[in-house]
């Protein structure tokens, strides 16, 4: 008996957001498709290989401003500057990668998040190319007429064109995510996150295999950060400051780093709450870290462990 | 088939291993022996690329593999398990084995292939010979510690080895379960031709399998030769086998 597609069935459910006539559900769930992205790369790293990055933000911001870079200054089109934007935050993943994996633990942690300090402060001071502290404003709608044009879809907005296209986009990225988490690459990444130490000598180049694993998720980070700079309709510093790194890493605790869509959930819950409770009260911070030390105590494999213990409690009960 | 020359290794000023010399022939069956702490491990180490040595060599088949990290060692088709069982907790059995084949096999790099569609039958077939079928699908941390030391010499069979190390393969185990790995370890060694170095505790078993036996002591060796040999040195008589007798 196979699984029901949970990830196609969702993405498919996804594109109706728009019919429900809100811009202000569609304005949430492709903030929602784009983190879900951003978090799933994270989890390459985190769940798959055991590898913690505190500086997973800069190849997100990286994507940001090549993509809004080449839109906006050079009328590159859409359809090339979103590849170009992965290709790029890729390379910098690789040059900086090299580096990182030379340390373990807490001290590769450490050096990813000084990388990503430098790229922050490189973006936050080349007034000439990013804009400095001001950002890059007005990142222009790739041209989605043609979207109007299609039968069914001409009495949306553009922006539910543009989430639709990323809703398309981002599960496409998570269809490629998911082959490489079940290829032969994928399961021996899990032997190094189990045992590096046994993992060489099972023969796996250890550093290796890790620097490829993170080259792969900064170039599905900047993709993201490509679809963001966009959807934020321009681009800013902040979006590779440290604080979005720890964002991200709450978002793939919280849904859960043992499972695949766990990160994409966990960002589903984090920003839907956020936009709820902060609408109620200005205690959002305080909220979010009382409900993430209960999810650690009670539940350390984040909702997506939670709910899928009592799947399976409930589905032996009714065997019972 | 491996010569090891000369090879030193002090930590902080502690020298564990003070010049050994080590010659092992082809498909033959060699046991380093000696009391704790004598340095068989940090021997096997030395070998295997896990720690490089301070001074001297390893040669493989007249190739000089000294301080070569462990995973291009294991491609010249060495392997070992260790006196600690070191294997992948959260995999199941299955897993376990399966990547120990990828990874042999150069499947390393293989982005989108299906993992699931790989070495099914080979891993089966593995698992069989060491008794492991039945507990295919467990996860391996939660075996049994005579079972997960059955898996540790597994992942050193996956990789097809023609030199395997086994640094005390039977340690913890119940008489029974010492009897049955030797007689595995024995037969497939025989089977594949394989030349195999392991160091052990039990004595019984080092006279019952070893062609050669080496006795190491505070970093040196001191005694090597034929069984009959080692059993008839003064020397190994007194630090060693002594020991055991009072
Ligand atoms: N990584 C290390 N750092 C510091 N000292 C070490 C290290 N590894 C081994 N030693 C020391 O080197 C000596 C030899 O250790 P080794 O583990 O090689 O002995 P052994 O012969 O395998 O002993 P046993 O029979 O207990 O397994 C010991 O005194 C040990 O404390
Ligand atoms: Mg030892």
């Amino acid at each position: 008996m196979s699984r029901p597609p949970w990830g196609l069935l969702a993405a498919l459910a996804a594109l109706f957001i728009p019919a429900l006539g809100s811009r202000f559900y569609t304005f949430v769930a492709t903030d929602v498709a784009i983190m879900a992205l951003f978090a799933v790369s994270l989890n390459l790293l985190l769940g798959y290989g055991g590898l913690v990055s505190f500086g997973h933000a800069a190849y997100f911001g990286i994507g940001a401003y090549a993509c809004g870079i080449l839109m906006k200054y050079h009328a590159v089109p859409f359809a090339l500057a979103l590849p170009a934007a992965g290709l790029i935050a890729g390379a910098f993943a690789a040059f900086f990668g090299f580096f990182c994996v030379r340390l373990t633990k807490i001290y590769f942690a450490m050096l990813t998040l000084a990388f990503a300090q430098i790229v922050w402060a490189i973006c936050f001071k080349w007034n000439s190319v990013t804009g400095g502290e001001q950002g890059m404003p007005e990142i222009p709608y790739p041209d989605l007429g043609w979207a109007a044009r299609l039968p069914g879809l001409g009495t949306y907005r553009a922006g539910d064109h543009f989430y639709m296209l990323t809703v398309a986009l981002v599960a496409a990225c998570l269809w490629l995510l998911r082959r490489v988490v079940r290829s032969p690459f994928g399961r021996l990444l899990t032997t190094i996150r189990e045992n590096p130490e046994r993992a060489e000598f099972i023969g796996v180049n250890v550093r290796r295999h890790e620097l490829i694993a993170f080259v792969i998720a900064g170039l599905f980070a900047g993709i993201a950060g490509g679809l963001f700079g966009i959807f934020n309709r321009g681009v800013f510093p902040d979006f590779a400051y440290w604080p979005k790194s720890s964002e991200v890493l709450i978002m793939t605790i919280l849904g859960g780093t043992g499972y695949f869509y766990g990160p994409a959930i966990g960002a589903l819950v984090l920003l839907v709450l956020n936009q709820q409770i902060t609408s109620y009260t200005q205690y959002w911070p305080f909220i979010l870290g009382t409900l993430l030390i209960i999810l650690l105590f009670a539940f350390p494999g984040g909702i997506v462990g939670a709910l899928s213990r009592l799947g399976s409690r409930l589905g032996r009960a009714r065997r019972a | 088939m491996l010569e090891v020359r000369g090879v030193r290794k002090a930590f902080d000023g502690f020298q564990a291993v003070a010049g050994v010399d080590l010659t092992v022939g082809k498909g033959s069956i060699c046991a380093i022996i000696g009391p704790n702490g004598a340095g068989k491990t940090t021997v096997f180490n030395l070998i295997t690329g896990h720690l490089r040595p301070d001074a001297g060599s390893v040669t493989l088949n007249g190739r000089e593999i000294t301080g070569l990290p462990p995973h291009e060692i294991c491609r010249l088709k060495i392997a070992r398990s260790f006196q600690r069982t070191n294997i992948f907790p959260r995999l199941t059995v299955f897993q376990n084995i399966q990547a120990a084949f990828l990874s042999h096999r150069g499947h390393g790099l293989n982005l989108f292939g299906n993992v699931e569609r790989y070495y099914r039958a080979e891993t089966e077939t593995l698992l069989g010979s060491i008794r492991l079928s039945e507990k295919a699908h467990e996860i391996s941390g939660f075996l049994s510690h005579g079972n997960q030391k059955q898996l540790e010499l597994g992942l050193a069979l996956a990789s097809e080895p023609e030199l395997l190390l086994l640094d005390e393969p039977t340690a913890g185990m119940s008489a029974t379960e010492t009897h049955e790995t030797i007689a595995l370890i024995e037969r497939i060694a025989r089977d594949h031709g394989l030349t195999l170095l392991f160091t052990e505790h039990d004595m019984e078993v080092v006279f019952s399998i070893a062609q050669t036996i080496v006795v190491l002591h505070q970093g040196r060796v001191i005694a090597g030769g034929t069984p009959a040999e080692v059993r008839a040195n003064p020397e190994v008589q007194r630090v060693y086998l002594g020991e055991r007798g009072r």
